[in-house]
C-alpha cells in the first residue's frame, strides 16, 4: 500500500471534514443511504446493498431446496412448499438480485466513466430505486398469504398460474404479478435515465468510440429493457386480468391462448438474460486490461458486437418454446438465430483471451473472479450451443441439463462478474482497500462451490431427471448429493465476502485515487469521488485502455489543478471552521 | 499519479464545450421520447395479441353479435385526429407568445379529447358483450380501455398545462410541459389510428 500513501494529497491530512470531499471508509453520515438521496453514487450503493440482501435470501431458499434434494424422497418440506421455493428463488434472483445489482453498478459507474456530474434525471433515479424495496416487500409478503407464494415457476405459465386454489383475490400469484409489474416500472425508469445519460451527457471529446466498453454494454442492455420489457408488462397485465377479473386471454378452457403468454414472456425474458450478462461482459472488458496491463483487444469489434447481441437477442425467444407445439419452420428459424448469437459472443470471448494473453497478470481477487467468470461462461456457452439445436433441446427439455446450463451463466458468469466488479471498484466506492486474503478465499470457495453444484446437473439432465421436482428416482442420488454439498459450500462462500466488505469499509487501508493504476475517468478523481464527481468536466483526448502507451486520457485535470485545488480546499476548510 | 493525469495544452474549442456543459442542460424531452418509444411496445404487444387471437380463434365474435358499428367510432376518430392539428396550432401560438390564442386552441383540444372519451363511453354502454365474453370481448375492452386511459391522461395533462399558463413566469425555463403534452397527444392519436384500423375496419 506504499503507492497509495505516497499519492495521498496533503490536504487529506487536515481533519476538518469537507462535505464536497468525502473521507475514505464508512461515512459518518451513513444515514444518507437510508434517505431519498438523488446522488447517483449513493443510489448505486443503495441498489447494490439491497440487491445483495435479496441475493442472500434467494440463496437461502436454494439451500433449502438442495437440502430437500439430498435424499430421493420428499421429506424435508412439503411438495407445495417446494414449488413455492423454486418459484420464489428464481423470481428473487432475477428481479430482486441481478437487475437491481446491475442498475447499481450502472448507476455508480456510468456517470463517472463518461465524465458527467450525475445521471440525467436524479429524482427519477431515486424513485426507481425506492420501488425496489417496495416490490421486494410485496413479493416477500406472498409467503404469508393463505396458500403461500406462487407455485407456478418464475415464468408463471398459464393455465398453472391461473389456478388460484384458495380463491382469494390477494394470493401468491397476484402478488407475484404486481411485484413483477412494479419491477418493470422501476426498470423502465432506470432505462430511460441511463440511455438519456449516455446519449446526452458524455464529456467533451468522448465520442462513441472513446466510451469505455462497460458503458457500451450498459447502453446495449438498457436498449433491450426499453424494447422488451413492455411486452412482459402487457402479458402480465393480461394474466392479472385473467386471474382477478375472469377474462379469458390465456385460459384455454374459455378459448384463450396460453402459448401467446409464453411468447410475451420470452420475448422479454430471453433478452433479459442479455440485459444481465452484457454489463458483465463490460466488467470483463474493463478488468482484464487493468490486471493484464494491455489494451482491450479489438475494442471496436467488442463494443459493436454488444449492439449486435442486442439486435439478435430480440429474435431468439422461441428457443424456449421448442416443446410448446411450435411449428417446424419456426423451430428452424429460431435455432439458426440462436446459433448466430453465439458469434458476437464468441468474438468477445476471443478478445478477452487475447487481452489476457501474454500480459503481466496480477491475480487480485477481482482478476480471479473475472477469469473464473470467463471460464464458467465459456462452459455455459458450449452447453448453450448444444441447447440451441432443436432436436437436442427437445431431448433435454425441462431436465436438469437446462438448469445446469443457465446457472453456469447466471451464477457462474454473472455472479462472479458482479463479485469481480465489487472487488475492482470497492477502493473507488469506499476509499479503502479490501483484504486480499479473504478475497482469494472467497474466490476459491465460490469457484469450487459453483462447479460442485452445477456440473452434476448436466449428467443428471442427460440421464433424464426433470427439474422442479421434490423427489426423484434413487438412481439420481449420487450426483444430487454432490450438488447439494456444493450448494451448501456456495452458501458458506458468502461469509468471507460479507466479513471482508464490512471490515474493509470501516478499517481497511486507505486506497488512494488509483490503487490499480487503471486508466479511466473514474480513477482520476479521489476515492470516494466527491459530490458531483468532477471539479472540472474532463476533456477526453485518447481512446480508452491506453495501457502501454504514454498518451494522457484527458487534457485537463478533473480534480482541478493540484496546487490550486489543495490550496482552495484548505481555504474552504478554514472557512468552514470559521462558520 | 500515473502519466494519465499529465496536463497538456488545452484545446480551446473543447474547452468552450466543457464550459457549456456546466449549465444544466435540459434532457427531459429526450428522455420523454425514449419513454414513449418504450410505451409504444406495450400497445404493439396488445395489437399482436389481437391479431393472433383474431386469426386463430374458432368463434371470434360472441354469440348473436354481428360486428361493431363503425359510424360513431368514425366520428370519434375524425374528432381525435383533427385535435392533433388543433394542438399543433396551440403550440404555434405559444411560440409566438400569443397566450390567449394558445389557451383558446388548447381548450379546444381538451374539448375534442373529452368528446372522444364521451363517445367511447357511449359506445361501451350500448354494446351487448362484456370484457368476460371470450377473447374478443377481452381484447376489445383491453385495447380501447388502455387507449382511453391514455386519452384521459392526455386531457388531464392538458388541464394542468392550461392552469399553469396563468402562473407568472411559467415559461421562463422553456416550454417542456406544453411540448411534451403535445407530443403525447400525437402519440395517442397515432395509436388510435392503428387501433381503429385493426378493430373497426379489419373485418
Amino acid at each position: 500500500m506504499s503507492n497509495a500513501s505516497v499519492e495521498t494529497r496533503p490536504n487529506s491530512q487536515l481533519a476538518a471534514p469537507d462535505p464536497q470531499q468525502p473521507e475514505p471508509g464508512a461515512p459518518e453520515n451513513w444515514r444518507r443511504f437510508f434517505s431519498f438521496s438523488t446522488d447517483h453514487k449513493v443510489i448505486g450503493i443503495q441498489y447494490i446493498v439491497t440487491a445483495f440482501v435479496f441475493f442472500l435470501f434467494g440463496g437461502l431458499l436454494a439451500m433449502v431446496m438442495r437440502g430437500e434434494l439430498i435424499t430421493p424422497d420428499a421429506d424435508l418440506v412439503d411438495r407445495t412448499v417446494y414449488n413455492g421455493l423454486f418459484t420464489m428463488h428464481g423470481t428473487i434472483m432475477l428481479f430482486m438480485w441481478t437487475f437491481p445489482m446491475l442498475n447499481g453498478l450502472a448507476n455508480y459507474l456510468v456517470p463517472l466513466m463518461i465524465g458527467a456530474r450525475d445521471m440525467a434525471f436524479p429524482r427519477l433515479n431515486a424513485i426507481a430505486f425506492w420501488l425496489v424495496p417496495i416490490f421486494g416487500v410485496i413479493l416477500t409478503a406472498s409467503f404469508f398469504v393463505p396458500g403461500g407464494p406462487s407455485q407456478s415457476g418464475w415464468w408463471a405459465y398459464p393455465p398453472v398460474s391461473l389456478q388460484n386454489p384458495t380463491g382469494n383475490l390477494i394470493n401468491g400469484q397476484s402478488l407475484w404479478l404486481v411485484a413483477v409489474a412494479l419491477s418493470g416500472v422501476s426498470s423502465i425508469m432506470g432505462a430511460v435515465n441511463i440511455v438519456t445519460t449516455i446519449f446526452r451527457m458524455r464529456a467533451p471529446g468522448m465520442g462513441w468510440f472513446k466510451m469505455p466498453a462497460f458503458v457500451w454494454t450498459v447502453f446495449s442492455a438498457q436498449i433491450i429493457q426499453l424494447i422488451g420489457l413492455p411486452a412482459l408488462t402487457a402479458g402480465a397485465v393480461m394474466l392479472l386480468l385473467d386471474l382477478t377479473t375472469g377474462t379469458s386471454f390465456f385460459d384455454p378452457v374459455k378459448g384463450g391462448d396460453p402459448v401467446l403468454y409464453q411468447h410475451f414472456f420470452w420475448f422479454y425474458s430471453h433478452p433479459a438474460v442479455y440485459v444481465i450478462v452484457l454489463p458483465i461482459f463490460g466488467v470483463f472488458s474493463e478488468i482484464f486490461p487493468v490486471y493484464a496491463r494491455k489494451p482491450l483487444f479489438g475494442y471496436k469489434v467488442v463494443v459493436v458486437s454488444s449492439l449486435l447481441i442486442t439486435v439478435l437477442s430480440l429474435v431468439v425467444w422461441v428457443h424456449h418454446m421448442f416443446a410448446s407445439g411450435t411449428p417446424g419452420w419456426m423451430r428452424m428459424l429460431f435455432m439458426f438465430s440462436t446459433m448466430a448469437i453465439s458469434i458476437p459472443t464468441g468474438i468477445k470471448v476471443f478478445a478477452w483471451v487475447a487481452t489476457v494473453w501474454g500480459g503481466k497478470l496480477r491475480l487480485t481477487s477481482a482478476m480471479l473472479f473475472g477469469l473464473g467468470g470467463l471460464s464458467t461462461f465459456l462452459f455455459a456457452g458450449i452447453t448453450g450451443i448444444m441447447l440451441s439445436s432443436a432436436p437436442f433441446d427437445i431431448h433435454v427439455n425441462n431436465t436438469y441439463f437446462v438448469v445446469g446450463h443457465f446457472h453456469y451463466v447466471i451464477n457462474g458468469a454473472v455472479v462472479m462478474g458482479f463479485y469481480a466488479a465489487i472487488y475492482h471498484w470497492f477502493p473507488k466506492m469506499t476509499g479503502r482497500m479490501y483484504y486480499e486474503g479473504l478475497g482469494k478465499l472467497h474466490f476459491a470457495l465460490t469457484f469450487i462451490g459453483i462447479n460442485l453444484i452445477f456440473l452434476p446437473m448436466h449428467p443428471l439432465g442427460l440421464m433424464g431427471m426433470p427439474r422442479r421436482v421434490a423427489s426423484y428416482d434413487p438412481e439420481f442420488a449420487f450426483w444430487n448429493v454432490i450438488a447439494s454439498l456444493g450448494g451448501f459450500l456456495l452458501g458458506v462462500s458468502t461469509l468471507p465476502f460479507i466479513l471482508n466488505m464490512l471490515s474493509s469499509w470501516t478499517r481497511g487501508e486507505q486506497a488512494g485515487d488509483n490503487p490499480w493504476r487503471a486508466i479511466g475517468l473514474e480513477w482520476l478523481v479521489s476515492s470516494p469521488p466527491p459530490h458531483e464527481n468532477f471539479e472540472e468536466i474532463p476533456i477526453i483526448v485518447s481512446p480508452p485502455y491506453g495501457y502501454g502507451s504514454d498518451e494522457p486520457l484527458v487534457s485537463n485535470n478533473p480534480k482541478g489543478t493540484f496546487e490550486e485545488s489543495a490550496a482552495s480546499t484548505q481555504i474552504a476548510n478554514l472557512a468552514g471552521e470559521a462558520n | 499519479m500515473s502519466s494519465v493525469n499529465v496536463n497538456v495544452k488545452p484545446d480551446p474549442t473543447l474547452n468552450s464545450q466543457a464550459a457549456h456543459s456546466h449549465e444544466e442542460e435540459d434532457h427531459r424531452m429526450f428522455g420523454f421520447i425514449v419513454f414513449l418509444l418504450s410505451e409504444s411496445v406495450i400497445f404493439f404487444s396488445f395489437f399482436v395479441g389481437y391479431i393472433v387471437y383474431k386469426t386463430n380463434a374458432t368463434d371470434w365474435l360472441p354469440a348473436g353479435f354481428e360486428g361493431l358499428e363503425i359510424k360513431e367510432p368514425l366520428i370519434n376518430t375524425v374528432v381525435l385526429v383533427s385535435s392533433s392539428f388543433v394542438i399543433y396550432f396551440a403550440e404555434r401560438f405559444l411560440h409566438k407568445e400569443n397566450l390567449w390564442g394558445f389557451r383558446l386552441f388548447w381548450l379546444l383540444t381538451m374539448a375534442m379529447g373529452s368528446f372522444f372519451l364521451y363517445g367511447q363511453a357511449v359506445e361501451w354502454m350500448g354494446l351487448p358483450f362484456g370484457f368476460k365474453d371470450g377473447v374478443f370481448g377481452g381484447t376489445f375492452y383491453l385495447l380501447t380501455g388502455f387507449h382511453g386511459l391514455h386519452v384521459l391522461t392526455g386531457v388531464l395533462l392538458q388541464g394542468l398545462m392550461l392552469g399553469r399558463s396563468f402562473l407568472p413566469n411559467n415559461y421562463e425555463e422553456g416550454e417542456f410541459g406544453v411540448e411534451a403534452t403535445s407530443l403525447f397527444w400525437h402519440f395517442v392519436d397515432v395509436i388510435w389510428i392503428v387501433l381503429f384500423l385493426l378493430i373497426y375496419v379489419w373485418r
